[in-house]
């Protein structure tokens, strides 16, 4: 491998926990690339000039660039360059779905497997951080405005990262009792570490953003009132897509029914994993069916295997190919013994005299022509009905926008799904608010949402210092 | 961190605590509630607000002690801290000058049907409040509901205090003597309010019940306060707590209730539950 003409076709190997082992813990499935095998990975980069691969990056990462300070062993150089377009490479490392970016453009993909980007971006961060969590450069003293920055996930944090680091005083408002937003009450430990996200959290309140949780907007401080009363010069609206989506379907009041994001919430966020060291229980039965196809009914159906479920069915109404869910989700779901019950949808939720869930009644589909998606619309076989044995249902289908802060804001449009209406830049149609990630885009992506803080952080600043001047 | 600027033990296992919460303090209105964390171990729940003072800023809080971690609240101490508070969520109470409205109180409920009793009263209403509990020393805030009430009846199970049955009793009679109720404001266990829902349904008046399913976040994004009312899907954390009492599924929400009983028998309440 020397020369760089003989070089592997497919990507390094990452190290990753057995997965008899890891159906069973908490801890981190992936182990990331060692120093050496970094380098290697890095060799296999043909640097591109055109570099295809940054076209496919949604915050267009120098990827060439860095992958060759990795090759050379420059670790530190690697990182800031990362850094200056991606302010959270340790979570997107683990979380973007490069397959279908980066990597799906990577020349290397042509004839076999394209660089790991993710890994490589991955290993990186991890190298930076060495366990530890470094404090970043002191924010400028002087403060040229003041801008309220609303939820605490991706689009959030990096707006507040970023209007700090230019000398702005920066208040994020979270109604949840810690910021981070998906990255804390949704993505599992087992694949984003809590530790990493707190890290983020903690470098931000080193550059002076002062956190404020249990703060609802729309109910502690409507945003006319962040403007209006407590003197902030312009506000940032953050606050994702967390009204969870039901099925509609009979029987999904049951007790033992979940929508992903309780679920979830009460095993990321609560640690009902640990229960009763902490308080909050989860209920699960020996059997669960996860409706739905994306990372957050595989993040679900994994979690579930992890407190203990033997038979755990995902439960999704088209074919793997049209799965959204990560490549390496699916694949980890499958080793990790999840049964993928496909073409698949269900009815009903069947119920037992006690008012507790026996089963879910589903019946089979099959594909007929695309639909506007593009993706081959399913549609029920005729008298195909059965009933999966299942005690615990949990409900992956997606989730909407949180109206809240919409119906307390006089001014701001919203789409007819109820997202907030913003332009490129996160404008919003209310003067001095801006918006971002998936209260604006729908239920998106992490890097999206954080490209879309870049974004909105770049023109909050351009707006305030025009209204200074004026 | 919340600090407790006061707990006082109001009777036997209910207590009540005054809260430094400048934020939900500052815009709380009648029928709204908190969500509480005692500690980073500790569960999130929700706690109706019983009083405030926005100059303080202050809130009072009342429950008793019957899950894990309203017994471990009842361990602490005037000068403690609660870690998390927050609101104030749900949507306030509806007040406005409706003529003569009933305020039924049963057991712990009386305490989140005091504000909106008082609400009531300043908008004009005339108020006739029903309280009751299963014995004397049960009963709370009997005082704070006379100074807000035109007429106050107490009810107990066992006739320690007031009359002796049910809080639907001085209804019925109410109802029979031909009063014009133009609303029904019933806090209390799901039975009681499923009572007096029955009993105002033939009559066709106005009744509301206020809802405290179990509960997440409080902020709409878990679903696990979901209610079906009038045949709908609600969550009881943004669309309620208070809903028509007529069109509620009081069945499911009693099953819905049950469903961490299991895991509540581990919870000895002696911070077996909380590390
Ligand atoms: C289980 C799960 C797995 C996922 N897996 C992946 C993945 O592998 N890769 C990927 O790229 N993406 C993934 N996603 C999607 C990704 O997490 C989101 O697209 C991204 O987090 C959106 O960021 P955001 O900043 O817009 O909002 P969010 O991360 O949703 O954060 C919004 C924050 O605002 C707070 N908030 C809401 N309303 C208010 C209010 N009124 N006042 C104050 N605060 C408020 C919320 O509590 C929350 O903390 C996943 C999502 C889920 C749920
Ligand atoms: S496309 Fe692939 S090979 Fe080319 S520069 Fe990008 S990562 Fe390297
Ligand atoms: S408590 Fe989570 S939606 Fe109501």
């Amino acid at each position: 491998m020397q020369g760089g003409r003989i070089m592997s076709q497919v990507k390094h190997k990452m190290p990753e926990q057995d997965a008899q082992v890891r159906r069973h813990n908490f801890n981190e499935v992936a182990l990331g690339y060692d120093a050496e095998t970094a380098k290697a990975e890095a060799a296999r980069c043909l640097q591109c000039k055109h570099a295809p691969c940054r076209k496919g990056c949604p915050v267009e990462i120098d990827i060439p660039a860095f992958i060759q300070q990795v090759k050379d062993g420059d670790f530190v150089a690697a990182n800031s360059i990362i850094r200056d377009y991606n302010n959270l490479p340790a979570v997107c490392g683990r979380v973007c779905p490069q397959e279908d970016q980066c990597e799906k453009l990577c020349i290397r993909g042509i004839k076999g497997e394209p660089v790991g980007i993710g890994r490589l971006e991955r290993f990186v961060a991890d190298f930076s951080l060495g366990g530890t969590c470094p404090l970043p450069p002191p924010p400028p003293e002087v403060k040229i405005g003041k801008v309220a920055v609303i939820g605490g996930g991706p689009a959030s944090l990096t707006v507040a990262g970023d209007l700090a680091r230019m000398g702005y005083q920066i208040t994020l408002f979270e109604a949840l009792h810690t910021a981070g937003g998906v990255l804390m009450y949704g993505i599992p430990e087992f694949r984003l570490p809590k530790d990493i996200v707190k890290c983020e959290i903690e470098t931000l309140k080193y550059l002076g953003v002062e956190v404020v949780v249990n703060a609802v907007i729309g109910k502690t401080f409507t945003v006319d009132e962040l403007m209006q009363e407590e003197g902030y010069d312009a506000v940032f609206i953050g606050t994702g897509a967390g009204l969870p989506h039901f099925m509609k379907m009979p029987g999904e009041n049951l007790n033992g029914v979940y929508s992903a994001n309780e679920f979830l919430t009460r095993v990321n966020l609560m640690k009902a994993y640990k229960f009763p060291e902490t308080a909050t229980p989860v209920q699960i039965g020996r059997n669960v069916a996860v409706v739905g196809g994306g990372n957050v009914a595989m993040d679900s159906a994994r979690t579930a295997l992890r407190l203990g479920a033997e038979n755990v069915y995902i439960v999704y109404r088209r074919s793997r190919d049209e799965m959204p869910a990560r490549a390496e989700e699916v694949e980890h779901a499958h080793e990790e013994g999840v049964i993928f019950q496909l073409l698949t949808n269900p009815v009903q939720v069947v119920g037992d005299e006690n008012g507790w869930v026996k089963g879910l009644e589903c019946v089979q589909m099959e594909l007929g022509e695309p639909d506007a998606s593009g993706r081959r619309r399913p549609m029920e076989k005729p008298d195909s009905n059965f009933v999966l044995d299942v005690e615990t249902v949990v409900i992956a289908i997606g989730q909407g926008p949180n109206p809240l802060i919409q119906d307390t804001t006089p001014g701001m449009d919203t789409n007819k799904h109820g997202n907030i209406v913003a332009d490129d830049d996160g404008k919003t149609t209310k003067e001095g608010v801006f918006a971002g990630g998936d209260i604006v885009t729908g239920a998106a992506t992490v890097i999206l949402a954080m490209g879309a803080g870049k974004k909105a952080a770049a023109s909050i600043h351009a707006y305030v210092q025009h209204k200074k001047q004026g | 961190m919340y600090k407790i600027i006061k707990a006082e033990e109001l009777s036997a296992g209910v207590q009540s605590f005054i809260v430094e919460a400048p934020l939900v303090a500052r815009k709380c209105q009648a029928g709204q509630f908190i969500i509480l964390r005692i500690d980073e171990a500790g569960e999130r729940i929700p706690l109706t607000i019983a009083d405030y003072d926005r100059e303080k800023g202050t809130i009072q809080l009342i429950f008793q002690e019957v899950g894990d971690t309203t017994k471990q609240m009842g361990k602490l101490k005037t000068g403690d801290y609660l870690l998390d508070v927050a609101g104030p969520l749900g949507k306030a109470t509806e007040v406005e000058n409706f003529g003569t409205v009933v305020c039924i109180g049963g057991g712990i409920g009386v305490a989140p049907v005091y504000p909106i009793a008082r609400a009531y009263k300043n908008a004009g209403n005339r108020v006739i409040s029903i309280i009751g509990a299963r014995n004397a020393d049960l009963l709370i805030m009997e005082k704070e509901m006379r100074s807000v009430s035109d007429e106050l009846f107490i009810t107990t199970d066992d006739g320690s205090a007031g009359h002796k049955g049910l809080v639907v009793d001085p209804l019925k009679d109410m109802i029979a003597a031909g009063e014009k109720i133009a609303r029904v404001m019933a806090i209390g266990p799901m039975v009681m309010m499923r009572g007096v829902a029955e009993v105002t349904r033939p009559h066709g008046i106005h009744t509301l019940v206020s809802l405290n399913p179990i509960m997440v976040d409080g902020t709409g994004m878990c679903g696990g306060c979901r209610c079906s009312v009038g045949g709908e899907t609600k969550f009881a954390c943004v669309d309620g707590p208070e809903f028509d009492g007529h069109q509620v599924d009081f069945n499911g929400l009693m099953s819905r209730a049950r469903m961490y009983h299991t895991q509540e028998r581990q919870c000895k309440g002696d911070g077996s539950c909380h590390k």
